[in-house]
């Protein structure tokens, strides 16, 4: 296996994206900041591939025009996933394995407040049997929430925890659009919305775009002198039907970490993981799953709670991870994204300041 | 004035397919106001069938029919219900499971409160007087609840093959600053383009980026309503929405100071004389029709000049 790195990270989350279509036209910018933290142009850049979804905003071909924002002349290597940019890291980490590439940047757009996400998100259920009832994505979180409160798995109180912990964090990331923590007490005196769950248990509905560049052996030393080596990347999913998963655990991400952790040498000395759970009993389930130290920082950026840009939310987790290496708070981290209902899809990335060859 | 234009948009379309064996067992039993589960390799009944075993990956063959009762495994209170869903109202989803399954499935429970609801609370299906073989055939509601008259069983001999989903999406078109000035633009009966500070290449419509150097078009540029046609498509085909009896010309307009083509209709010339070089213009609507639409420009028709010569655009084809 080549040693390849998380070396360059920009985003963008915004509650509402005024004048923009699909937010492709964050791009540009996000790109921009991606050569200054690089040092390089768009000619160093082997392979792309971004994460995306016409439904989102109801434009068709819509990662045709985030072509734009690359400037494709002379042509360049690209690929698209209908799934989050997580998935598209993971393509492009394919990509540079086979040696066809050294470098890649990998992203994701989606203006999510253009419909009415959660019902848009009833799309991707079973269109036999689900979709014709238009299951919204905060309803089935729901039932997954009762299923553990009722087994005595959790209580709302740690659902609250959760949360608080969430937006006191967020309220020192610049780009959250959800923050402030106030208390357990206060949080459970708020109104139900999909009871079991409170607003605040939902991840905020998010504009957004993230850009996340990787780089193999030498061309990533060039750039940091801690890059975030990928030690192990794995992903899985569980079936469509609801009814057949045990929905109070996240079986594939259970096995995408024991499958991450097996190459990156286990996952009990992360020291900070970044799990993207769009709703607040979902991190128990994935702490659960994960099966990470008691002294794990969990989402110091807030989390997905503070914000959670369709197609860029577990991107974004693994970019925050990476940040951790580059800046030396820690030397083992890891970035998780779901993707589906209910945690139905997982990756995890663990990421290391010691690639497992030098 | 807001600093972008916005507008509806709907994507609808019905989802039309096919179901196989499996899931055709499962509709045509919905139809006929039974439940029909099958049994997985691990024993347990599973209803809707899956169409393969979870375990071994087999086709299912081994169905069951079950009662139209059941207990409510989980629930959540919709507060607000969104277009399509069961009830217009709030209502309760919940996990049924039926008696004789060993999983539960999601479904609609008609109460008006959540107070109505509980976990192990029974239920029983209220069948619609008309049936087709769909999820929608169906809800769940207390199994105290008055009972209503039960439906014939069976409506037809023919198995259910297929379903109809109706998806109808509406969304908030948010255009670009860029494409509200070409659309701004358009009203008030001028066509801008935004020119490249790389390459110099004039886009339109306008667009965030220059697609060639990826860099941010800034310079607004006032084009000529006149153009060439650079390639054309007759339609001869007609198709839902069509406003124009075929045959006619869609073209592709290189409007004089573009470096991209725009598409348009080409009408006033018989469609075998279309032909590219075609020197063209913009017939406009009434003023007093004109909106923030590339509709102000009802067509382009040929302005009797001689053809471009190729070297004009054939950079630009």
């Amino acid at each position: 296996m080549r040693d390849v790195a998380v070396v360059g990270f920009a985003q963008r989350q915004l509650q509402d994206y005024d004048g923009s279509p699909q937010c492709a036209e964050m791009l540009v910018p996000l790109f921009a900041e991606c050569y200054e933290q690089t040092g390089w142009s768009k000619r160093d850049i082997g392979f792309w591939c971004s994460g995306s979804s016409d439904y989102l905003a109801g434009r068709s071909f819509s990662f045709v025009s985030a072509i734009d924002a690359i400037g494709v002349l002379p042509p360049v290597n690209e690929s698209h996933v209908e799934m989050d940019a997580a998935w598209a890291l993971y393509e492009a980490w394919l990509k540079i394995q086979t040696g066809e590439v050294d470098t890649a940047l990998v992203f994701g757009f989606g203006k999510a407040s253009a419909g009415v996400l959660r019902r848009t998100l009833a799309l991707q259920l079973d269109p036999y049997t689900m979709t014709p009832l238009w299951p919204d994505t905060v309803s089935i979180a729901a039932l997954q929430a009762r299923l553990g409160l009722d087994a005595g798995l959790w209580d709302e109180a740690a659902m609250a925890e959760v949360v608080n912990r969430s937006l006191t964090d967020a309220e020192k990331n610049e780009y959250a659009v959800r923050s402030g923590g106030s208390s357990v007490e206060e949080l459970l005196k708020r109104p139900m919305y999909a009871d079991p769950l409170r607003k605040h248990d939902a991840a905020p509905v998010t504009d957004g775009a993230a850009a996340i560049v990787l780089a193999a052996g030498d061309r990533a030393r060039e750039v940091r002198d801690r890059p975030a080596w990928i030690t192990g990347l794995a992903h899985m999913t569980d079936g469509l039907q609801l009814g057949t998963r045990d929905l109070t655990r996240s079986a594939s991400a259970g096995r995408a970490a024991a499958a991450a952790g097996a190459a990156a040498g286990g996952l009990g000395d992360v020291e900070v993981a970044e799990l993207h759970a769009p709703f607040s009993h979902q991190e128990l389930i994935l702490r659960a799953e994960l099966g990470l130290g008691a002294d794990t920082r969990i989402n110091p950026s807030g989390g997905a709670l503070g914000g959670n840009p369709m197609f860029t939310g577990g991107g974004i987790r693994i970019g925050e991870a990476a940040r951790r290496i580059w800046d030396g708070s820690a030397d083992k981290t890891l970035g998780h994204a779901t993707s589906g209902p209910a945690l139905q899809q997982n990756l995890v990335c663990v990421m290391s300041s010691e690639g497992a060859n030098n | 004035m807001s600093r972008t234009l916005s507008a509806p948009v709907t994507v609808a379309f019905d989802y039309t397919r096919s179901v196989g064996p499996v899931l055709g067992r499962f509709l045509t039993g919905l139809r006929d106001a039974t439940f029909v589960g099958a049994r997985t390799s691990d024993g347990r009944v599973v209803v809707p069938p899956p169409e393969f075993d979870p375990v071994t990956h087999a086709a299912t063959t081994d169905f069951v029919d079950l009662p139209d009762t059941g207990t409510v495994t989980s629930w959540t209170w919709v507060s607000e219900p969104v277009a399509g869903q069961p009830f217009d109202r709030p209502f309760a989803f919940a996990l049924v499971t039926l008696d004789g399954a060993d999983a539960p499935f999601l479904h609609a429970v008609d109460v008006t409160s959540p107070e109505q609801i509980s976990t192990g609370m029974r239920v029983r299906a209220r069948w619609a007087a008309e049936r087709s073989g769909q999820m929608t055939d169906v809800v769940f509601e207390p199994a105290d609840a008055p009972d209503t008259d039960a439906p014939a069983r069976a409506t037809a001999d023919d198995p259910v093959t297929g379903i109809v989903t109706p998806v109808h999406l509406d969304y908030t078109y948010a255009a670009s600053p860029e494409e509200s000035a070409f659309f701004r633009g358009l009203a008030e009966g001028r066509i801008l383009g935004q020119r490249c500070p790389t390459c110099q290449k004039v886009y339109v419509p306008p667009r965030p980026a220059c697609p060639t150097d990826g860099v941010p078009t800034v310079e607004e540029v006032e084009l000529s309503d006149t153009g060439t046609v650079t390639t054309f498509c007759i339609v001869n085909v007609p198709f839902l929405g069509q406003k124009i009896a075929p045959p006619y010309v869609s073209a592709y307009i290189l409007l004089d100071g573009a470096d991209i083509a725009l598409q348009h209709l080409i009408l006033d010339i018989p469609v075998e004389e279309i032909r590219m070089g075609l020197r063209v213009k913009a017939v406009w609507k009434p003023r007093e029709e004109w909106g923030t639409t590339i509709e102000n420009i009802s067509h382009f028709a040929p302005t009797g000049d001689p053809d471009a010569a190729y070297e004009t655009y054939q950079h630009h084809l």
